[in-house]
């Protein structure tokens, strides 16, 4: 049996008096890739941005429950979020570097966590860039801006600027739903060659992709988890009629 | 379909006229103040209406023309009124769109900008009865009418649209922007300070830059609350006189076409090309830092 690093229990959210997600249990395994699938409004990305508490930046969302990170619950009042966001980094829909240099953008996460002296910076930096499979397109360009990269390169410089803070899981919220199929193929082998070194959660709506990459799918519908799985098992072999009625493509 | 045609020229033509009005009314008020203000070097030497010579346009016998102390004058009270104005007026904003709630905040900003409403006449009132005397006693002054009052009052002046246009930029930055910033570990000011500032830093320059032309304009407040001293100031707590102040007291009843006459056409000619200069130079700079931040 794997170890297991998230333990999401008993959670459910509110959005003001809307449920958005009712009563989820789920445990990803560390070190692997879960993908988390269902159709547009079904709660996936809602329950990815619970794992690193993004949900405080709006006053009216409402969790309860419990998601154990390494056997402790992040959701209680006293956890620490900046601490549990550094441990716990996320990769977004749409690329989002920030309006500064190639370098700034990776730099930025280990200045403000303090992470490491300003003599390590360039070669920190330089690591996690060649980690992302970026360094060989950008390593004469690192103090031009970041908003001058294709769109492709832009999410790669994005999961860098990630993993730069070594964080233990990493979030990818659709990543590839803004790019092109080259792009995205590159990003694909991105996240199975960090396969290993962090636990890496992935909502898709692609299930090909979840098909390609991920070790273990968990179907959603309505706010539900619906069955959770080993990827194989869940398109080749669903238990539930709903699960089956989606990966076929019936519905969604 | 002929009157049609008619209508759409006739109001294509008439709201570039409206539109050519703006520009002529800038072009003419720029050749005015060139051409009377030019004409008083024909008498008064350039260098010394730009020294330190004293302010003396009325004297009998030797008047002397130097704007010198007036215009260190106009440049100590403004850039004092930016020293008080900028921390506060974007700190206020920052707080207005970022931690405040979206109930306080749609109470506040609409009072904020109300501060604008209040005529420049009062302030300069509030300054006197206020302000000065207030100052006088902490700084144990004789009176309060000094350099210090005035940038006190530019500020409280340029503060609505410095306030009001800066939370603008600052809340026109994308959430996307920070929420990466949080989701490697930053907390809220540093997300602030790192991130969200430095992406809307052409807006908040445009901001100050406003705030800055309010103050170098301003004219009643001033007149009103520095004191109206002509000697070149040693401290913030000396009395000063600034050009527009000068223009406004002298221009009612000097002679008309003497050499004190065009003076003040020039002094208006100095202030008008350093409003210009500040304002070219802030669109470059503007336009810099949003060509750097693409």
């Amino acid at each position: 049996m794997e170890k297991i690093k998230l333990d999401v229990q008993a959670l459910d959210l509110f959005f003001g008096k809307k449920q958005v997600l009712k009563n989820i249990h789920l445990s990803i395994p560390e070190g692997k890739i879960t993908a988390l699938i269902g159709p547009s409004g079904c709660g996936k990305s809602t329950l990815l941005r619970s794992i690193n508490r993004l949900h405080d930046l709006h006053p009216d969302a409402r969790l309860m429950g419990k998601i154990l990170l390494d056997g402790h619950n992040i959701l209680h009042r006293n956890t620490n979020v900046v601490h549990l966001r550094r441990r716990v980094g996320m990769v977004f829909q749409k690329p989002n570097p920030f309006p500064m240099s190639i370098a700034e953008n990776v730099a930025y996460g280990l200045k403000i966590n303090a992470l490491c002296s300003k003599s390590e910076m360039r070669a920190r930096v330089e690591q996690s860039l060649r980690n992302s499979f970026l360094w060989e397109e950008v390593a004469d360009d690192l103090d031009k801006s970041a908003l001058e990269l294709s769109g492709g390169q832009q999410q790669r410089l994005c999961i860098a600027r990630a993993i730069a803070v070594e964080p233990e899981v990493i979030l990818f919220d659709e990543p590839c739903s803004a790019l092109d199929p080259i792009s995205t193929a590159k990003i694909e082998e991105l996240i199975m060659g960090l396969r290993g070194k962090f636990t890496q959660v992935i909502v898709t709506h692609n299930m090909q992709q979840a098909q390609r990459v991920a070790d273990y799918t968990a179907f959603m519908y309505l706010g539900e988890l619906i069955e959770f799985g080993e990827t194989r098992q869940i398109f080749e072999k669903p238990q539930q009629e709903l699960t089956k009625n989606y990966v076929s493509g019936h519905f969604g | 379909m002929k009157s049609r045609f008619f209508w759409d020229t006739f109001f294509n033509k008439t709201l570039s006229a409206a539109a050519l009005v703006s520009v002529l009314t800038l072009a003419g008020i720029f050749l005015l103040l060139l051409y009377n203000g030019l004409q008083a070097f024909s008498t008064i030497d350039i260098a010394e209406f730009l020294s330190a010579a004293p302010w003396n346009p009325a004297a009998y016998d030797a008047p002397v023309f130097g704007i010198g102390a007036m215009l260190f004058s106009t440049l100590i009270v403004t850039f004092g009124s930016m020293l008080i104005a900028v921390p506060l007026g974007i700190g206020t904003a920052a707080f207005l769109s970022e931690m405040a709630s979206p109930r306080l905040r749609n109470l506040l900003k609409p009072a904020i900008e109300m501060l604008a409403a209040i005529p420049s006449v009062v302030i300069g009132f509030l300054g006197i009865v206020l302000v000065a005397p207030g100052l006088a006693q902490v700084f144990d002054l004789p009176n309060g009418l000094n350099a210090l009052n005035g940038s006190i009052l530019l500020a409280v002046m340029a503060l609505p649209t410095l306030i009001s246009v800066s939370e603008d930029a600052i809340h026109a930055v994308p959430d996307y922007y920070k929420e990466a910033s949080y989701a490697l570990g930053a907390n809220r000011w540093e997300t602030l300070l790192r991130v969200t500032l430095p992406a809307c830093k052409s807006g908040v320059l445009a901001a100050v830059m406003l705030g800055l032309g309010r103050a170098l304009g301003e004219t009643m407040t001033v007149l009103m609350a520095t004191g109206n001293a002509t000697a070149m100031p040693h401290s913030i707590f000396d009395p000063v006189r600034t050009i527009t102040a000068t223009v406004a007291i002298e221009m009612g009843e000097v002679p008309f076409r003497t050499p004190h006459f065009y003076s003040l056409f020039a002094c208006a000619l100095v202030l008008f090309l350093i409003t210009l200069g500040v304002n070219i130079a802030a669109e470059r700079l503007a336009a810099r830092l949003r060509k750097k931040g693409q």
